[in-house]
């Protein structure tokens, strides 16, 4: 038994401790917000906050997770997460919208970090997420949609 | 106004709904399950409804199109939302389950695909919307003995004078009216919702991880489930040797369902595991010896039959003869994924009470098909219940993932069983789009005039596989699309297709043959416009003459684009213009070389004209997201065969663009005339021959296959 800071609440989990944190917050805990993409890393979909730092679920084994704080699409809040929301229903980004869990833990992430990215910052701290749909200049323009209303 | 007569639409019915409200929908004619339920119980079907207003003034929308993120929802709902004069945003959106009524009439089968749900739904639906206001309308004028002239919808309410009731109020007692004779549409300048901005209805759950695609449907009791198939398509299972699978905890049961072993456990992760400690033997079957260089081979053999006409005027052969300049060229695209990022799942519960299906799937009536042959239950007594889409692009097409879980939940009845490929299950089980060669000739006049055009293309069908029958007379209208709409006015014009198999299956990819033959054809006129001489922007209006919105997309990309002024040292544009799905469009891509010799591509232009574009800022999204599946048939992802097996698995070897590769896309909407076109597919095709025109005007390489890659450009 493992016992995980997930979004603020201390939650017990019944799994081999090889189980990526994906599948224990979709399989074991239900928390289905964070998405599969590739399993490698690769696509973002699965990301996740520990600690604060943006990491890839898909990845990251049960058995690393001990006194870390984990936060999920389903959890993260605050100013920034706020607004990064904010300016994705107002630029309307998502299409499928499979991607977009992993692409606002990521903005979030970044305009935590750096309150006001330049294009090459973006590109940076956004090029591990993949948008198959190819949103990605509505994500560029939300990040500086929400770094502006940040500032007011 | 326009009126509908509805004695030549009698399929469109008004009904009550049980338990007060009122249903509009099409009722008739009524086949399978719905129908049956129909013939014992005299009460409206409620599942056939597009529209179902509630007492509480519930409006909701029966959407019977899946949304993958074309904006179905949003687009099909203000089709509804502007006859029926209440706010897009009030209306919700449900996702309809398989019936004959939700055929698409321009596909003829359930389907969401081919561009085509908003022309299918553009009349259907506004009737239906307007037809349900009628009867609002008409049950206020009678409760309040007014004429009905003089009753005023909007706002989700009816109004005369100082009385005022909403259609919640109004539409218990609307439904006991007989159905509308006549029924009045809106101008299209009368209208306040269509063309207008407008959020889509699903933002705010796709910003906050709250949609539910198939991959995240669960069920109480529900296993997991992790198929093994055979790295060679179309092998099948000869022996099993399950002892250390079955030997892990939490493994329920080992399933052989021929193309496959299957490992069924409590949760994936065990599953998964599981299924890596299989040992099965396989019998490859014909697909072992196949490569990239036989489909090649084959498809070039393939060309020399003679094939079918897709369109033929003039002499081509004698004008070739006696033209002052001839040119010849050969293009080539190779094998493609559809790498949608939510990978194929489906979760089947097979018990007594018949066969469920949840899954993201673009084909529910095959779904309800393939998951019947697969379980053994009769198709009457499956039911899809279809989620958001993590991405269609075609691939959702094919079912073969549901008749899979289909075929695993039979061996576990009344247990529901969630099978999810991985990535590489993925990208080495696709149906991909075709590889393709193509054959064209050219002849220039001494004016510089384009007087002959020859063209052969030869692929392999995917609607032979999926829709046999469909093809007549050897023409795939599948594979025609992107020559038979051709724009240009030649006056000596062959264009054949050769139906070649090459011995791997294929489908259906955004924007299918409109983004093989575009490449082959728009880099070819390029080539023509520098045979004569001549700017490719004037080569092209040249043969434009009688299609006045191709004439206007083409000038107005060019003149957005810049076109034709200086470019600093190495920058360069290329061009390339065409009709698909009823829409007109032109694209211009901008690129450059950077220093350490690899290409970035800088910009794409377009000018669109969609005829009416019903969601615009969504249009606008549909060309800025076709531009990078466009860029994912052009740079560098492929797929290869060797010995059979696919060789890429990830996206570390097939790779999609990603944000730093990003050009600025610039989208210019030029609506017109008084229908939509379609929209979801348009933004590919153009994308890969604008830029191996640039490339040409950067570098005087000529590249003549897909992806560019292959001919030793790198990109930045």
């Amino acid at each position: 038994m493992a016992t995980l800071d997930i979004n603020g609440k201390v939650v017990d989990v019944e799994a081999a401790p090889d189980t990526p944190l994906l599948w224990v917050l979709r399989d074991h805990l239900g928390m289905t917000g964070t998405k599969f993409g590739c399993g490698m890393a690769l696509c973002g979909a699965c990301t996740v906050h520990i600690d604060g730092t943006p990491t890839r679920s898909c990845i990251t084994p049960l058995a690393a997770l001990a006194g870390k704080k984990i936060t999920t699409i389903e959890g993260v809040s605050g100013k920034v997460a706020q607004a990064v929301q904010a300016a994705w229903d107002h630029i309307d980004v998502p299409q499928c919208g499979y991607c977009q869990s992993g692409q606002v833990l990521a903005a979030t992430a970044l305009l935590t970090s750096n309150p006001k990215p330049s294009d090459a910052d973006i590109d940076v701290a956004m090029s591990g997420n993949l948008c198959r749909c190819g949103t990605y200049q509505r994500i560029r323009a939300a990040i500086h949609d929400a770094a502006k209303s940040l500032e007011a | 106004m326009n009126t509908a007569n509805l004695s030549r639409r009698k399929f469109l019915e008004t009904s009550a709904v049980l338990g007060g409200g009122l249903v509009v929908g099409l009722t008739l004619p009524l086949r399978g399950a719905l129908a049956k339920a129909a013939a014992t119980n005299a009460k409206p079907v409620q599942a056939n409804a597009w529209v179902r207003i509630a007492p509480d003034n519930t409006i909701t929308l029966i959407c019977h199109r899946n949304e993958m993120g074309q904006d179905v929802h949003t687009s099909l709902a203000l089709l509804i939302a502007e006859e029926l004069e209440v706010d897009v945003d009030k209306v919700k959106v449900e996702q309809a389950p398989v019936d004959p009524v939700y055929v698409n009439a321009l596909l003829g089968a359930q389907i969401t695909g081919g561009s085509s749900s908003v022309r299918d739904a553009w009349t259907k639906l506004r009737e239906a919307g307007a037809t349900a206001r009628t009867q609002l309308v008409a049950a206020a004028a009678n409760e309040w003995k007014v004429p009905v002239a003089d009753c005023v919808a909007k706002d989700g309410a009816v109004s005369h004078g100082n009385k005022h009731k909403t259609y919640g109020e109004l539409a218990t007692a609307a439904a006991k009216l007989p159905a509308p004779t006549n029924i009045a549409l809106k101008k299209p300048a009368d209208f306040t919702q269509i063309g207008k901005h407008q959020h889509r209805l699903d933002t705010p759950a796709k910003a906050r991880g709250k949609a539910i695609f198939g991959i995240d449907v669960t069920q109480p009791g529900m296993v997991h489930a992790s198929l093994e198939q055979c790295p060679v398509i179309g092998g099948k299972v000869l022996s099993v040797d399950d002892s250390k699978a079955k030997a892990m905890p939490g493994v329920r049961a080992v399933v052989n369902i021929g193309e496959g072993v299957a490992v069924i456990a409590d949760h994936y992760w065990t599953a998964k595991k599981a299924r890596e400690a299989l040992t099965i033997t396989w019998d490859y079957g014909p697909g072992a010896s196949l490569d990239n260089a036989k489909i090649e081979a084959t498809l070039k053999e393939g060309a020399k039959q003679d094939g079918s006409v897709i369109r033929q005027h003039g002499d081509v052969d004698a004008a070739l003869k006696s033209a002052a300049k001839k040119v010849d060229a050969e293009y080539r695209l190779q094998l493609l994924a559809h790498a949608t990022l939510e990978p194929m799942n489906c979760l089947a519960l097979v018990s007594d009470a018949g066969c469920d299906i949840w899954a993201s799937t673009q084909f529910p009536q095959g779904a309800q098909g393939v998951a019947a042959a697969r379980s053994g239950v009769p198709a009457a007594k499956v039911r899809i219940f279809p989620q958001f889409i993590g991405g269609g692009f075609g691939r959702r097409l094919d079912v073969d993932f549901i008749g899979q879980a289909a075929a695993i939940a039979k061996a576990v009845p009344g247990t529901p069983v969630k099978l999810i490929w991985t990535r590489e299950d993925d990208t080495r089980n696709d149906f991909y789009r075709p590889a393709s060669y193509h054959a064209l000739r050219g002849g220039i006049d001494a004016k510089g005039a384009l007087v002959a055009f020859d063209y052969k293309f030869a692929s392999a069908s995917v609607t032979n596989r999926m829709f046999p029958g469909v093809t007549k007379n050897g023409l795939d209208p599948l594979m025609t699309e992107g020559a038979i709409d051709l724009t240009y006015d030649i006056a000596n014009e062959r264009q054949r297709v050769v139906i070649q198999e090459f011995g791997l299956r294929v489908g259906y990819w955004r924007s299918v043959s409109h983004a093989l033959n575009a490449f082959a054809i728009e880099g070819f006129i390029d080539e023509l416009a520098h045979a004569a001489g001549k700017d490719p922007v004037a080569f092209r209006l040249a043969l434009l003459g009688k299609q006045p919105r191709q004439q206007a997309v083409l000038e107005r990309a060019a003149k957005e684009a810049g076109w034709g002024q200086k470019l600093a040292a190495g920058k360069a544009q290329g061009i390339a213009s065409m009709e698909s799905y009823g829409t007109h469009q032109a694209l211009v891509a901008d690129i450059s070389k950077t220093a350490s010799g690899a290409i970035r591509i800088d910009k794409l232009t377009y000018a669109v004209d969609p005829g009416i574009a019903v969601h615009p800022d969504q249009v606008l999204a549909q060309i800025q997201g076709g531009a990078v599946s466009g860029l994912i048939n052009t740079l560098t992802a492929k797929i290869t065969l060797k010995d059979g097996r696919v060789e890429q698995s990830n996206f570390h070897n097939y790779q999609l663009p990603r944000m730093n590769q990003m050009p600025k896309i610039d989208v210019v909407l030029m609506p017109s005339g008084d229908a939509p076109g379609g929209m979801g597919e348009v933004g590919v095709p153009l994308v890969a021959p604008a830029i191996a025109n640039a490339v040409f005007a950067l570098t005087g390489q000529r590249v003549r296959t897909l992806p560019l890659a292959d001919a030793k450009l790198m990109f930045a």
